[in-house]
C-alpha cells in the first residue's frame, strides 16, 4: 500500500502555496482619513450582502479598520451604501 | 470653535425653488447661530441605496462649518422638525479629516462638476464664505 501511494504522479506540478503576505492598504499608502462620501472604495471592504470584511482577510490593521467600520457606517446611515443587500458586486 | 461637517437628505418631491429655500434655511439656521460656512456642495438628486420613507431618490447636499459644540443640536433640532430632511448627519472633522477635507475642495475648484450659475446667486448669502465659495461657482 505505502508503495503505491508514494508512485502517485501528478500530470502538472502541485503548486506549493506560496503565502502572500497581507498588508493594510491604508498604511502603506499613506491614506490618513477614509472617506465616507465614496462608496464605490469602501465597497472593497464589504462582502456581496453588504457586511463588513473582517481583518483577517482584508489584511487592514486595527487601527484603519476602525475607520473603515466607521466610514461604511456612515455611509449606510446616509444611504449611500446598504445596511443588507444580494448580490452587490 | 469646532470644524463640523453635515450633510442632509431632502424628499424628492420638492420643487427646485422649495429645495433650494430649505437649503438657505438651515445655512441660515448656521449661521444666526455664529459659524462661519466654509464648504457647500449640493450632490444633487441621488438613488438612495435603500429606500428611506418610501422614497428611492433623495437631494444630498453637503455643508461645512466652523463653529461652537452648542450649534449641533440647534442644527439638528430644526432638521428634526422639518419634515422635508429625510436623513441628516452631522459630525466633528478631526485633523485628519480636515486636512482631506481641504485637498477635497482644491481638487473640486480645479475640476469643477456642472453646477448652474442660478445656484451661485442663491448661495451668496454666507457672507463669511463668500470669497472661497466664488471661486468655485464662478469656475464650474
Amino acid at each position: 500500500m505505502a508503495q503505491t501511494q508514494s508512485e502517485i504522479r501528478y500530470l502538472t506540478p502541485l503548486s506549493v502555496d506560496t503565502k502572500k503576505k497581507k498588508y493594510c492598504r491604508f498604511k502603506r499608502s499613506g491614506i490618513k482619513y477614509i472617506d465616507y462620501k465614496d462608496p464605490e472604495f469602501l465597497k472593497k471592504f464589504l462582502n456581496e450582502q453588504g457586511k463588513i470584511l473582517p481583518r483577517r482577510i482584508t489584511g487592514t490593521s486595527l487601527k484603519f479598520q476602525r475607520r473603515v467600520a466607521k466610514a461604511v457606517k456612515r455611509a449606510r446611515h446616509l444611504a449611500l451604501l446598504p445596511f443588507v443587500t444580494d448580490l452587490m458586486k | 470653535m469646532n470644524h463640523y461637517e453635515t450633510v442632509f437628505i431632502l424628499t424628492p418631491v420638492l420643487s427646485e425653488p422649495q429645495m433650494k429655500e430649505a437649503v438657505e434655511k438651515f445655512k441660515a439656521v448656521l449661521t444666526s447661530n455664529g459659524a462661519a460656512i466654509v464648504n457647500e456642495e449640493q450632490w444633487g438628486m441621488r438613488k438612495l441605496a435603500y429606500p428611506i420613507q418610501k422614497k428611492t431618490t433623495g437631494f444630498y447636499t453637503l455643508l461645512e462649518f466652523d463653529g461652537e459644540p452648542t450649534i449641533v443640536k440647534t442644527l439638528e433640532t430644526a432638521y428634526r422638525r422639518d419634515e422635508k430632511v429625510l436623513r441628516f448627519l452631522t459630525f466633528r472633522l478631526d485633523k485628519y479629516a480636515e486636512e482631506y477635507a481641504i485637498k477635497r475642495r482644491s481638487l473640486k475648484k480645479n475640476a469643477p462638476k456642472e453646477e448652474k450659475p442660478v445656484e451661485a446667486a442663491a448661495q451668496e448669502a454666507a457672507p463669511a464664505a463668500e470669497p472661497a465659495k466664488e471661486e468655485t461657482k464662478k469656475e464650474a
